[in-house]
């Protein structure tokens, strides 16, 4: 087994030894408190870019499976865990998450003492950080110095990184009652499996799709993504939201929310310690009701910056950030988290039954 | 929504007395639930039969009744108190089942007293066989399919539409006896005859087999908003086909993925929607199909649970106290989360851990019952331990487990006969309470894990932990104590082997291990408890250790003190103990100083972060306390409060520097050592029955003839008379001393004279070192030779003449000064014609301090707490004072657990819990502890069963006729029979003992005619009907004496308070302020 080291751009570094794709890595290092989820979280796009540590310490063990990718491919740039099982256990179960890690040449970095990182992370806040393995000519200063020089998050489009480059079709499970167009910025299998159960024909289109593209397809709705990155800077997108607001009904999930509210003209911020789980109370306003949701985002909107015509119609529990917003001008909603889970509760399903009603309610069906 | 303002007083009911399956976690949910409603100005009533418990103190509520959980008394409670609302979701199945019948018979209805926690409909939809079957089948969720039948061919018509296997259960049997499982028609057509012949409703239930499945529990709660949370999920190690009670644990669940995770929690959220549990927790239970992923609900409670205690513990999320907020009205967002302060109760514990629980059970005791784990629980305790990984917790919960193991022990085979490979597939098909090391062995002995998971249906995800641990054990065994290297030694302890395991394997000794440890500065860190995963920051100090890079714990530096607490349950040591650790704990804190608190216990109020500054929660072992100790250098460490657990680590404690606090060590060797116990006797001039010690058969032989029979025999060291008895004849004698000596090879066995017909007496006394004064006076009200901790006993004394009384204080009060016992002292005495034996002291507190506190109103523990830290009994101004009323401690026996037990008394402890009585007079008090047991049972049935040996049956003569005189009809056996009608009592009903007579006493128990069973059969030749008797009795619940003393007690209160109606309930007083 080879010691490997996570060094962070604060000057701190954490042991434990590297296993998967024996590597170096770099991204921002996060930290998500699901309890299970860790292949969905991996192959989640909108990890693309980062370091995650699972606070759960036990990783692996029900192993991996064909159908619980939320995308073709891994995009965490790393795992941090306590402990690797030892097997893998579960009839679902096709390889092991070493294995699947080793292929797609992702390094694992196991044996850390991740309650101690999350603890750092929590005071001090996300920063960058690489992983290496310890060897004699690299000192720590050096890789100190490495990875204090390592990009930020604020200011990188990662959503072209992880769009799709060309448009595709998702098809419905069944009749189509809707046909709707999905800007991809890192899209989840969950959300599109569950737009094809309602009834939805969706067609992804790259990020940076103009929005009189969009708009010759004539669809019922038009359904802004999840993805990694700063959104500030994905400005094609938001260009293009600006312009389909009110041409269309709108519904965006996590990055797809931030783009629409600085559509809307609000503001995006980077949070100290971003919200990565699945445990995160969420008040729906418009019954009152508490959601435990489903959580990836480094980013937040500014809630001193919405405009008149913007109301929060979610907040989190916890820190009391936005998380979901409506258009009373437009027919048009987003939020923050993650209703299609995987991982995750399934508390916040009903906000696709949202955008059938709204769509509905727009007289399209 | 916030509180509920049209609510003044709430009544609260406890679990009644500790049995198998409901323990104290009930006294620790019902605490937190009476201090969360106090907290929000609500009036809070409570009842609870048992003393032995922290709920019960007075002053915790505005009104506590120590009182029998029967209809009458909670009726009158009602109308003394006037509440307006009843919560019935803390106190287990007994407070629930209360309930129930109080709502059905319209009594809270007519004083109009709500339901909070639960309605009755809920309660009724969860707990109804049918019902709850109805509710899942109506949202699409699948139970193991079962019938009820009254004959073989419905039996054969089911299996043609549920596949084999087929689990059959007789209704009503003990320990499921005459049931089975059935692979084919015959095999089913046999089990189901016999099942019907033995079942008393001549009903078995026919079910699907769904043995081997994975078994989950989700702990829920909902709000009256529907907001509904997750707190915990848990995965078993056993499969199903174990009691979930009887299987080891873990938390979180680990192998399913969250697929399927999220798909039970969408069953749970369901189920909890569907039965309408509005305001609570609920545990549910799913089996998992371990190769399709096939989901099946087993069963929901819709209360505050077992599980929801060990949940509580595991997360660090107090269940029972939200449950409390929410039936008064809040919403989950209305709480704060109790350790983050910052954010809502309304989210679902992320934890970074993993929890092992595992049972403690008392095989030993119950020599007729075999060591096998069914579907029934047959644990009496459990042990609970945080690592950062499974294998660390797991081996963290085996050493807490004080059954004598340091680990994954290599089995002892030398009680099975056979070839051990052949023995291994029995044990591993059929679990036993020592199935794990079996596993171990199993695959110690290189068989594959596709094998032992075949043979016992483990995951292979847990043998792989298993079997890595066996791995390291063979590199430790390989490597040596030569070869290793500090950071081997690092591994190998975050894998959670402790040193004593480590020394084994190393070949060296465990101060060797523990020093080398100190050199290569491999120690522990402790991380805490927080709900959250580290995500916020958190204030409330909960901490366990692991070996990892950063220590959380970080000490302040004022004075504290370390209370060592009592593991486990057990029969011998329960929750006595801790309630004493508790108290400890308050009074520590009363003073100034900082409790910390250490105990492995989930069950207990001790383990509840609320009760000390700190609580660390850690295996009770001397490695685990040092490394306690190192850091957080406390003044002091108390040991005399946590019965054998913390006593047993003293000397090592004592030699390692380590403070003890009260009592100085060398008097507890006083005290247990047998011969410096003799000295300690001459020279105070007091007596004890003439005894010897033997090393061998001869010997014991020997001093047999020179003290004469019938003889007390033990081996020396034992808690709760564990293979203690007594010996009529020279023949029994050679009997035991086989069984004693392959208990305990190194000790002796001590052989002490059996002071027939002497009356015991317990006294407890606190001391400061200079002075003694008197805590309680118990007499009991069994004769000598049934353990003290098995007998029903009363304070104060009702029968002692006040002479004997004044040598029982002085001769006390000798040994406490002489032990310069500082703190509690119990001492138990035999009086046998006006001559005072001492039996035996312990200088430490006992079992009998709550029954004691309660009965006296005196906060005994907390007294010898501050003695301990340097009061005076002056300075405490305390003076001994008897009570004006008469309190009765009556216990209560699992025997109906196990199948074939006896449930004979004698020397060696038994019962698992107790409940006390309170009255103006014995008779009453007597008669409410017997009403607290048997409930309802007394005044409905018109006859008595006598059955005695001969010596007996002159005394019952008058017993008879008292009985007579009441109205009752004596059924008797034929040879007591005559006697009876020779002393002139007619309409005597002789009765057979064996089933299938029209005149056996089987066909009267059935028929509900009999009211009470007097048995003190102990010949050989009467043993088996008496035995036969005795499982009637525990079959049909009834009050049944087994001694002359205890019939002549119950018939003469029976003859005052035959009926609850004459019973009058009063609260305890209220403390003093101090």
């Amino acid at each position: 087994m080879t010691d490997g080291l996570l060094v962070l751009s604060n000057g701190l570094y954490f042991r434990g030894h590297l296993l998967g794709a024996p590597m170096e890595a770099t991204g921002e290092v996060i930290f998500n408190t699901s309890l299970t989820g860790y292949q969905e979280i991996l192959s989640d796009p909108s990890y693309a870019g980062q370091i995650v540590t699972m606070t759960c310490p036990q990783i692996g063990n029900y192993g991996v499976n064909p159908e619980d990718m939320e995308s073709g491919t891994i995009h965490a740039a790393a795992l941090v865990i306590r402990e690797l099982s030892l097997v893998a256990s579960n009839w679902r179960s096709t390889q092991t998450l070493d294995d699947w890690l080793t292929e797609q040449r992702i390094p694992i970095l196991e044996g850390v003492d991740t309650r101690a990182l999350v603890r750092t992370l929590r005071e001090t806040g996300e920063c960058s950080g690489l992983i290496v393995p310890v060897d004699s000519q690299h000192t720590l200063d050096m890789l100190r110095e490495e990875a204090l020089a390592l990009p930020l998050m604020v200011g990188q489009n990662l959503a072209r990184r992880v769009s799709t480059r060309e448009l595709y079709a998702w098809p419905t499970e069944g009749e189509v009652r809707f046909r709707i167009v999905a800007y991809d910025f890192g899209i989840k299998h969950n959300i599109l499996r569950l737009m094809a159960q309602q009834g939805m024909h969706v067609t992804v289109v790259p990020w940076n799709t103009p929005a009189s593209e969009v708009l010759e397809m004539q669809p019922d709705g038009v359904f802004l993504s999840n993805g990694p990155g700063d959104p500030a800077v994905v400005t094609e997108a938001v260009e293009a939201v600006s312009q389909l607001l009110g041409q269309v009904p709108i519904f965006g999930i996590c990055l797809g929310h931030q783009i629409f509210s600085l559509a809307l003209g609000c503001q995006t911020y980077k949070l100290k310690c971003g919200h990565h789980g699945g445990n995160h109370p969420v008040m729906d306003y418009a019954t009152e009701k508490i959601e435990i949701t489903s959580h990836n985002h480094g980013f937040a909107v500014e809630e001193t910056s919405l405009p008149n015509d913007v109301r929060v119609t979610h907040r989190n529990l916890n820190d009391q950030t936005v998380e979901g917003l409506e258009s009373l001008t437009h027919p048009a909603y987003s939020v923050q988290y993650h209703p299609e889970a995987a991982p995750g509760p399934h508390d916040a399903q009903y906000l696709f039954n949202r955008f059938v009603t709204l769509m509905q309610a727009q007289g399209r069906a | 929504m916030p509180k509920r303002t049209d609510l003044h007083t709430i009544l609260l009911i406890g679990s009644g007395p500790i049995v198998i399956g409901q323990a104290c976690e009930f006294d620790y949910s019902g605490t937190q639930a009476c201090k969360a409603l106090k907290e929000e100005g609500y009036r809070v009533v409570l009842l609870n039969s048992n003393p032995a418990t922290i709920m019960t103190d007075p002053g915790l509520v505005d009104a506590t009744y120590i009182e029998p959980i029967i209809p009458h008394a909670v009726e009158q409670i009602i109308i003394q108190e006037r509440p307006d609302a009843l919560l019935p979701t803390m106190g287990g199945q007994t407070a629930l089942n209360m309930a129930m019948w109080l709502a059905e018979n319209g009594i809270l209805e007519k004083h109009g007293v709500q339901f909070i926690g639960a309605t009755p409909e809920a309660i009724c939809k969860a707990e109804g066989r049918n019902e709850f079957r109805e509710a899942m089948q109506s949202i699409g969720l699948a139970m193991p399919t079962s019938t009820v039948v009254s004959a073989v061919e419905d039996a054969l018509a089911f299996a043609k539409t549920t596949p084999y296997p087929l689990i059959v259960r007789p209704s009503f049997t003990l320990g499921g006896s005459g049931g089975g499982i059935a692979y084919t028609p015959e095999q089913l057509h046999n089990i189901v005859s016999g099942g019907l012949t033995v079942s008393p409703t001549s009903e078995v239930l026919v079910e699907q087999s769904i043995l081997g499945w994975k078994e989950y529990e989700l702990e829920v709660m909902r709000d009256r908003k529907d907001n509904v949370v997750i707190i915990c999920s848990i995965e078993n190690l056993d499969p199903m086909g174990i009691h979930t009670g009887d299987s080891i644990t873990v938390a979180p669940a680990q192998t399913l993925s969250d697929r399927e995770y999220q798909v039970m929690r969408d069953m749970a959220l369901a189920i909890m929607r569907e039965i309408g549990v509005d305001t609570g927790g609920s545990n549910v239970q799913f089996a998992v199909h371990p190769e399709t992923g096939e989901v099946m609900v087993i069963e929901m409670n819709p209360r505050v649970s077992r599980s929801s205690a060990l949940a509580s513990k595991a997360t660090g999320f107090p269940i029972a106290k939200i449950a409390a907020k929410l039936a008064v009205g809040y919403t989950l967002d209305e709480i704060p989360n109790d350790i983050t302060h910052k954010t809502p109760a309304c989210f679902e514990p992320s934890i970074d851990y993993v929890v092992t629980k595992i049972p403690r059970f008392t095989f030993e005791k119950f020599s007729t019952t075999p060591d096998l784990l069914g579907t029934q629980m047959q644990s009496v305790g459990e042990v609970m331990a945080i690592g950062r990984t499974f294998r660390e917790s797991f081996q963290k919960a085996l050493r807490s487990m004080e059954t004598g193991t340091c680990g994954l022990d290599e089995p002892d085979y030398t009680k099975h006969s056979g070839e051990p490979d052949a023995v291994l597939e029995k044990l591993l098909q059929y679990p036993s309470s020592q199935r794990v090391w079996f596993v171990a062995d199993a695959l110690r002995r290189g068989w594959s894990e596709e094998r032992v998971q075949q043979l016992s249906h483990i995951d292979p995800w847990f043998l792989a932990q298993i079997r890595s641990l066996v791995t390291a054990e063979r590199n430790i065994r390989k490597t040596g104590r030569s070869d290793m290297t500090p950071v081997m030694l690092r591994n190998w302890k975050r894998l959670g082997f402790s040193d004593e395991r480590l020394a084994f394997l190393l070949e060296v000794t465990v101060s060797q291990v523990s020093k080398l440890r100190r050199e290569w500065n491999v120690l522990p860190v402790y991380k805490l408890v927080d709900t959250c995963a580290a995500e916020f920051p958190s204030e409330t100090p909960y901490f366990y250790s692991t070996y990892e890079e950063e220590n959380e714990s970080l000490p302040t530096d004022a004075p504290k003190v370390l209370i060592l607490g009592s593991g486990p349950n057990r029969i011998g040591q329960g929750i006595e103990f801790d309630y004493c650790c508790v108290h400890a704990a308050f009074a520590i804190r009363e003073l100034g100083y900082e409790a910390i608190m250490l105990n492995c216990n989930p069950e207990t109020v001790s383990t509840d972060y609320d009760t000390s500054d700190r609580l660390y929660f850690e295996p009770i072992t001397f490695e685990d306390v040092m490394h306690i100790v190192e850091l957080e250098r406390p003044l002091g460490v108390i040991v005399q409060l946590g019965g054998q657990t913390p006593l047993k680590l003293a000397k090592a404690l004592d030699e390692a520097g380590v403070r003890l606090l009260g009592t100085p060590f060398g008097s507890i060797d006083r005290a247990e050592d047998r011969e410096q116990f003799a000295e300690l006797l001459r020279k105070l001039d007091l007596k004890q029955p003439r005894n010897g010690m033997a090393r061998s058969l001869n010997e014991a032989v020997q001093i047999g003839n020179e003290i004469g029979y019938p003889l007390l025999l033990r081996p020396s060291y034992v808690l709760g008379g564990r293979a203690m008895m007594t010996t009529h004849s020279e023949e029994q004698l050679k009997e035991f001393f086989a069984e004693a000596l392959s208990v305990a090879p190194e000790h002796p066995v001590l052989i002490d004279e059996f002071l027939v017909g002497a009356v015991e007496v317990d006294v407890d006394f606190l001391g400061d070192g200079e002075r003694a004064e008197l805590g309680g006076i118990m007499e009991h009200i069994e004769a000598a030779g049934v353990h003290s901790g098995d007998s029903a006993c009363v304070l104060p004394p009702h029968q002692l003449s006040p002479e004997s009384l004044r040598t029982l204080e002085e001769q006390g009060r000798a040994l406490a000064l002489e032990l310069k016992v500082c703190g509690l002292m119990n001492v138990q005495f035999a009086i046998k014609e006006g001559e005072v034996y001492i039996i035996e002291v312990n200088p430490r507190a006992s079992r009998t301090v709550p029954f004691v506190s309660k009965a006296s109103g005196q906060p005994l523990a907390k007294y010898a707490t501050r003695l301990m830290l340097g009061a005076t009994l002056e300075g405490l101004g305390y003076r001994y004072t008897v009570p004006d009323d008469y309190s009765v401690k009556e216990t209560v026996f699992p025997f109906a657990r196990f199948a074939g037990a006896d449930a004979e008394l004698g020397p060696e402890m038994k019962s698992t819990g107790e409940v006390m009585g309170r009255g103006e007079s014995f008779e009453e008090a007597y008669m409410k502890a017997q009403a607290a047991i048997y409930s309802t049972k007394l005044s409905d049935s018109r006859s008595v069963f006598i059955g005695v040996r001969d010596v007996d049956k002159a005394q019952m003569v008058p017993v008879a006729q008292q009985l007579v005189r009441q109205g009752y009809r004596i059924i008797a056996t034929k040879g007591t029979a005559n006697v009876l009608e020779q002393s002139g009592i007619t309409d005597i009903q002789c009765v057979r003992m064996q089933p299938g007579h029209p005149d056996s006493l089987h066909d009267f128990l059935h028929r509900g005619e009999v009211a009470l069973l007097i048995n003190t059969t102990r010949s050989r030749k009467r043993k088996m009907d008496a035995t036969h008797i005795r499982r009637l009795v525990l079959h049909y619940n009834l009050p049944y004496c087994t001694t002359v003393e205890g019939a002549q007690h119950y018939v003469q209160s029976f003859a005052k308070f035959g009926t609850p109606d004459r019973f009058r309930y009063a609260s305890l007083p209220m403390p003093e302020a101090s």
